[in-house]
């Protein structure tokens, strides 16, 4: 249990919740920063005036729609529909709202237009172990700040040097790995139980088969179906 | 269509969708099924998150022992299960994933 301890604590002080957050959240850089620096390359390219790819990264701030919103730009696409496309690429968000919107009911409605803003693939991922393990902690709510704000700093940075310097990157370094190494470290200690276990190979299984679909409906409708099975199978076990 | 337009429209879309669930905690009762769902979000948007990443390569299925992605995975799979340590996990996929590559 040593090891589970080490990652999982529960943080007494704002500072140290923080902290908490933006360490959980460091090692994902090592994928997010070469994927920032090639979007504001990719987006000063498709014809995206230079400023407005750099502030699309605090206005928009969600690297795949960022990423779709360039090449639709460079197809000249409608904009009702780039705008539609970037709604549906982003519906997976809704999910992690449903799933920390419990535990942050009590916070001032200030706190929760902020982290509802930083709320990202990657900063839920790194705050959520962490919340779930001490939902009643009164300063839990800084973790996820902190990976928020690790994160929103780090894809600012990143795609500022895109479009900026243009693209510089270590040639054969496979980085972009870094990222689902570190959901794996994140998920694998979150399989507890078997019906754990299930949803998350049939997550798996459903996002392989329904990769084919536009704007990552597929990922988006493999978690549902998994989180449905997941519900069926526990209703099961406790009638 | 103007750019500037376009993209605050797309940054308000996005922060509705995150805001969501966030907003109507305590406004509404949320049914039961729906409860019952939510413990099961991290483990399955996660997971869903990276099985492409480890099974697909250029958009195609790819199962086999030959894809160096998915070895990889697999030891950190098991290095996660087995110590679970963040950067132990990352530092073994890494260390597998060049490796496998240089086959």
């Amino acid at each position: 249990m040593a090891h589970n301890s080490a990652m999982i604590d529960s943080p007494a002080s704002r500072s140290a919740a923080f902290w908490l957050g933006v360490r959980a959240l460091l090692p994902m850089h090592l994928g997010v920063a070469p994927f920032g620096v090639i979007y504001g390359v990719v987006a000063v390219k498709s014809g995206i005036p230079a400023l407005a790819a750099v502030l699309m990264s605090s206005i928009v701030f969600a690297g795949s729609a960022q990423f779709l919103l360039a090449q639709l730009v460079s197809l000249g696409a409608p904009g009702l529909m780039m705008v539609g496309a970037v709604g549906v690429v982003n519906l997976r968000h809704a999910l992690y709202s449903a799933s920390v919107a419990p535990l942050l009911a009590r916070l001032p409605r200030r706190w929760k237009l902020l982290l509802s803003y930083l709320l990202t693939d990657e900063a839920y991922a790194a705050a959520i172990p962490h919340l779930l393990a001490a939902p009643a902690n009164p300063v839990g709510h800084w973790i996820l700040l902190g990976s928020g704000f690790a994160l929103w700093a780090g894809w600012q940075l990143a795609t500022l040097a895109g479009v900026v310097l243009g693209a510089q990157l270590p040639e054969g370094l496979p980085l972009d790995f870094a990222l689902p190494l570190t959901f794996i470290a994140i998920v694998v200690p979150m399989l507890t139980d078997r019906v754990r276990i299930i949803v998350a190979l049939a997550a798996c299984a459903l996002a392989v088969a329904l990769s084919g679909l536009p704007y990552k409906l597929g990922l988006f409708i493999a978690a549902l179906g998994a989180l449905a099975l997941g519900a069926v199978l526990s209703r099961r076990r406790r009638p | 269509m103007n750019i500037w337009l376009v993209m605050a429209a797309c940054g308000g879309l996005t922060f509705l969708i995150r805001l969501s669930f966030i907003a109507l905690e305590g406004r509404y009762r949320p049914p039961s099924w729906f409860v019952v769902l939510l413990p099961f979000v991290p483990v399955a948007a996660l997971s869903a998150l990276t099985a492409p990443e480890l099974l697909l390569a250029g958009g195609e299925f790819w199962g086999g022992f030959a894809n160096p992605r998915l070895g990889a995975g697999i030891v950190a799979i098991a290095v996660a299960a087995w110590r679970r340590n963040t950067l132990l996990t990352i530092g073994s996929g890494f260390l597998v994933l060049l490796v496998l590559e240089r086959l």
